[in-house]
């Protein structure tokens, strides 16, 4: 099982710079993230459990009308989300590799950071920004101004 | 890339219809009894609904998560994936959900159970004189129809 902590503090990271930094989109109030990410983590056990066919894991992928949902559920027990345009390509093999190389180069090795705690650290949005900036170009969205 | 189970609720949240081509994992060693599977199941695709509403980054009007919805209403979703299986869900207009789980390698079927919706439920079922809206059901020509949808669809074979 996961650390509920950890997953709440990964998507109201990852809501927060998608949110206010990429597209302008109505915003969702940080304790609304928390309590998102917390039914999540109830509903991927919940799917888990009610799978028809046995080592089912959590949900990876939540196809909605606007949106498509990936989660990464790492074997240390993070839990990375991102929201993305449906039908976005690559969007799983984008968390699964160079978002979490970033994360483990700009916040695991970072010696101030506390785990299971808020991430500050503004090389890592830096870069997290720089990278989806650069992938939201290569699939043509429009670069928003800083 | 075979299909595991099928069910449709009515707009309470009761099962009216379960059909089963291969579950590997029995009720038993998941939610422990077929009623509870039931339970569980419109929890599960009523909170996912809940949270896509709330999460809808497109909806600058959205209500908070938990705010009664009327059907229809808001951003629904189509699918999830797990590692093992992937569920489909459809909601009618007057408040059936129809839920379907297949392999996790199946390309979307959001029409597929759009078609089961309207041209089989609707013909062979909601037009039976025996049908109550509502209530569980169990007609023959419905249950050989799917099965044979499902095999056009390859996936069953």
């Amino acid at each position: 099982m996961f650390d509920v902590r950890r997953i709440k503090i990964e998507m109201a990271l990852l809501l927060n710079i998608l949110l206010q930094d990429f597209v302008q989109l109505p915003l969702i109030e940080f304790n609304d993230k928390l309590r998102l990410a917390s039914s999540w983590f109830g509903m991927c056990g919940i799917s888990a459990q009610l799978s028809p066919m046995p080592d089912s894991s959590g949900i990876q992928l939540l196809q909605a009308d606007t949106f498509d949902l990936h989660s990464f559920h790492t074997l240390t027990g993070t839990t990375f989300m991102l929201l993305a345009e449906p039908q976005t390509p690559d969007a799983a093999e984008l968390l699964r590799t160079t978002v979490y190389e970033l994360y483990c180069d700009y916040v695991l090795k970072n010696p101030f950071h506390e785990m299971d705690q808020v991430i500050k650290s503004e090389l890592f949005d830096q870069n997290l920004v720089a990278l989806l900036q650069a992938t939201n170009r290569r699939w043509g969205v429009g670069v928003p101004q800083q | 890339m075979p299909c595991f189970t099928f069910y449709i609720f009515n707009r309470k949240g009761a099962c009216q219809y379960y059909h089963e081509w291969q579950r590997l994992k029995p009720v038993r060693s998941g939610a422990g009894s077929q009623e509870e599977d039931f339970k569980l199941m419109f929890g599960l695709f009523w909170s996912m609904r809940a949270l896509s509403s709330a999460l809808d980054p497109k909806n600058p009007a959205k209500q908070q998560m938990g705010a009664p919805q009327r059907i229809g209403d808001g951003c629904s979703f189509n699918s999830f994936r797990t590692s093992a299986y992937k569920l489909h869900f459809l909601e009618s207009p007057s408040g059936l959900k129809f839920v379907l789980t297949t392999d996790p390698s199946v390309g979307s079927l959001a029409e597929a159970l759009q078609y089961i919706y309207a041209s089989l439920f609707v013909e062979l079922v909601a037009k039976n004189p025996l049908y109550t809206p509502g209530e569980p059901f169990l007609f023959e020509p419905f249950s050989a129809a799917l099965n044979k949808y499902m095999r056009t669809l390859g996936l069953l074979s």
